[in-house]
């Protein structure tokens, strides 16, 4: 129940500063991807389970105010964290660089994703273009903000799990 | 390390069925949005309660923070400003008198036509914006107002006197446009000199390289169109209402079929910094209704 209520509010709070406050932060109109991070970290730190399921709810909150359709983003994400469980066992904390990799490589995924189904499909097909001017400078902007935001989610996580465990040892 | 519980009566499923459960419900969302159009519906206004005051609430916070900084400008750039300001001020002084004529004149000749008055004011409301969409690919925001302020889809959207876009989705207390310069936008527009109609598109690319839109299909046979051409929407456009001011043509060529031209727009609404803007309370009657 804790953990449930303390991932929510991580959700929340990345949810909020990706809207509000790094579309005011953008630089030349791009800005990082939050939620990507959120879901890709817990991903590999908790396992498939969690990190389907968060993928799926920050999905659907940004199928439900920003998605031309719904469920859209939740399928995307929900993938994401799923990928992301398969390299649970690969992960130790004190590691940056498999995480770095995770998360560079989710939000890669779902830009081209979202540049294959949104705009391809259209008939942009620059995709040059649209690899250079968005996808690789999110990328960038993305990797520098996880640098902080995963020691962050690390450090909530770790925290959660000793609690975790003192309160089993308690009542076991 | 490992600490086995009971499973609780709740039933057990392995994560593979919980991920083919999630995602046949998200393709069923997907099928039932583009077949019925349902977006969201209850899921929208319990979102809608617990997100938008707060992003509302960092908005206020970030524009008080931002204001108190430009407030910092240096006295030389206000007073360059100034001057500026000053000179454009006498320029417009004198354009107004000429209009003021003009438009004496045009009420002289309305009353001996006794037209209506072509563009009736229309009712609107002021809204903030509160958020953007949290990607890079795609211009729309949220709005502070929604279905409780009287706004519905499919209403215009405009800041100071140039179209914004034009309301896609609306929740109890707020509502999601789709600005012009989105990569899916088109809008039916029409020259003001000759009205010849376009299509205006919006397109990322052009956008983010040169600040400009795209429009196709204008009817240019006497060349009379030059560039800095007035665009406004048209009388045949099915959901914006006539006579909004969209842009200035910024390029123009010929097409391969020398009939029609195609070029670039500079929208008259500065895109970066929109915080409020104007909705307007009346949707453009078509003929089914």
């Amino acid at each position: 129940m804790r953990r449930k209520i303390v991932v929510l509010l991580i959700i929340i709070v990345c949810f909020l500063l990706q809207t509000t406050v790094f579309q005011a932060l953008a630089f030349a109109s791009i800005s990082p991807n939050l939620l990507v991070v959120v879901v890709s970290a817990f991903g590999f730190m908790r396992g498939r389970k969690e990190g389907m399921w968060i993928g799926f709810f920050c999905g659907l909150l940004l199928d439900i105010f920003y998605g031309s359709r719904i469920g859209f983003y939740g399928l995307v994400y929900m993938y994401i964290g799923y990928l992301n469980g398969l390299f649970r066992k690969r992960f130790f904390p004190d590691d940056i660089k498999l995480p770095l990799i995770l998360i560079a490589a989710s939000d890669l995924a779902c830009n081209l994703i979202v540049y294959l189904f949104q705009f391809f499909m259209r008939g942009r097909f620059q995709f040059g273009y649209y690899l250079l001017r968005i996808i690789l400078p999110e990328l960038v902007y993305t990797i520098l903000v996880t640098v902080f935001l995963y020691f962050a989610i690390l450090k909530i996580n770790q925290k959660l799990e000793r609690i975790e465990k003192r309160s089993a040892r308690k009542f076991v | 390390m490992k600490v086995r519980r009971k499973p609780k009566s709740k039933l057990n499923l392995p994560t593979r069925y919980v991920l083919l459960i999630l995602t046949g419900v998200c393709v069923l969302a997907l099928f039932l949005s583009f077949t019925l159009n349902l977006n969201g519906g209850p899921l929208k206004t319990v979102a809608g309660y617990v997100f938008v005051p707060m992003q509302r609430g960092i908005n206020t916070l970030g524009s008080w923070i931002s204001d108190s900084v430009e407030g910092f400008q240096s006295k030389q750039e206000l007073l360059a400003e100034n001057e500026a300001l000053q000179s454009r001020v006498d320029e417009l002084t004198t354009e107004l008198n000429t209009l003021r004529l003009e438009q004496y004149e045009l009420d002289n000749l309305r009353e001996l036509f006794e037209l209506d008055q072509k563009y009736p004011s229309y009712e609107k409301v002021g809204a903030r914006v509160i958020s953007n969409d949290g990607g890079n690919w795609f211009s729309t925001f949220l709005i502070d107002k929604g279905e409780n302020d009287g706004i519905e889809v499919d209403m215009n959207v405009i800041a100071g006197s140039g179209l914004v876009g034009i309301v896609v989705d609306v929740g109890p207390n707020y509502a999601k446009v789709r600005s012009i310069i989105d990569d899916t936008s088109s809008v039916s527009a029409s020259t003001v000199t000759t009205a010849d109609y376009c299509i205006v598109n919006g397109n990322l690319e052009t956008m983010n390289e040169q600040q400009v839109i795209e429009f196709s299909n204008l009817n240019n046979e006497e060349s009379a169109i030059e560039i800095g051409e007035q665009i406004v929407t048209s009388n045949i456009s099915d959901k914006y209402l006539p006579g909004i001011l969209i842009g200035y043509i910024q390029t123009l060529q010929q097409n391969a079929n020398n009939l029609t031209c195609s070029g670039t727009i500079t929208p008259a609404v500065d895109f970066e910094h929109l915080d409020e803007v104007l909705v307007i309370l009346e949707k453009k009657q078509t003929a089914q209704e």
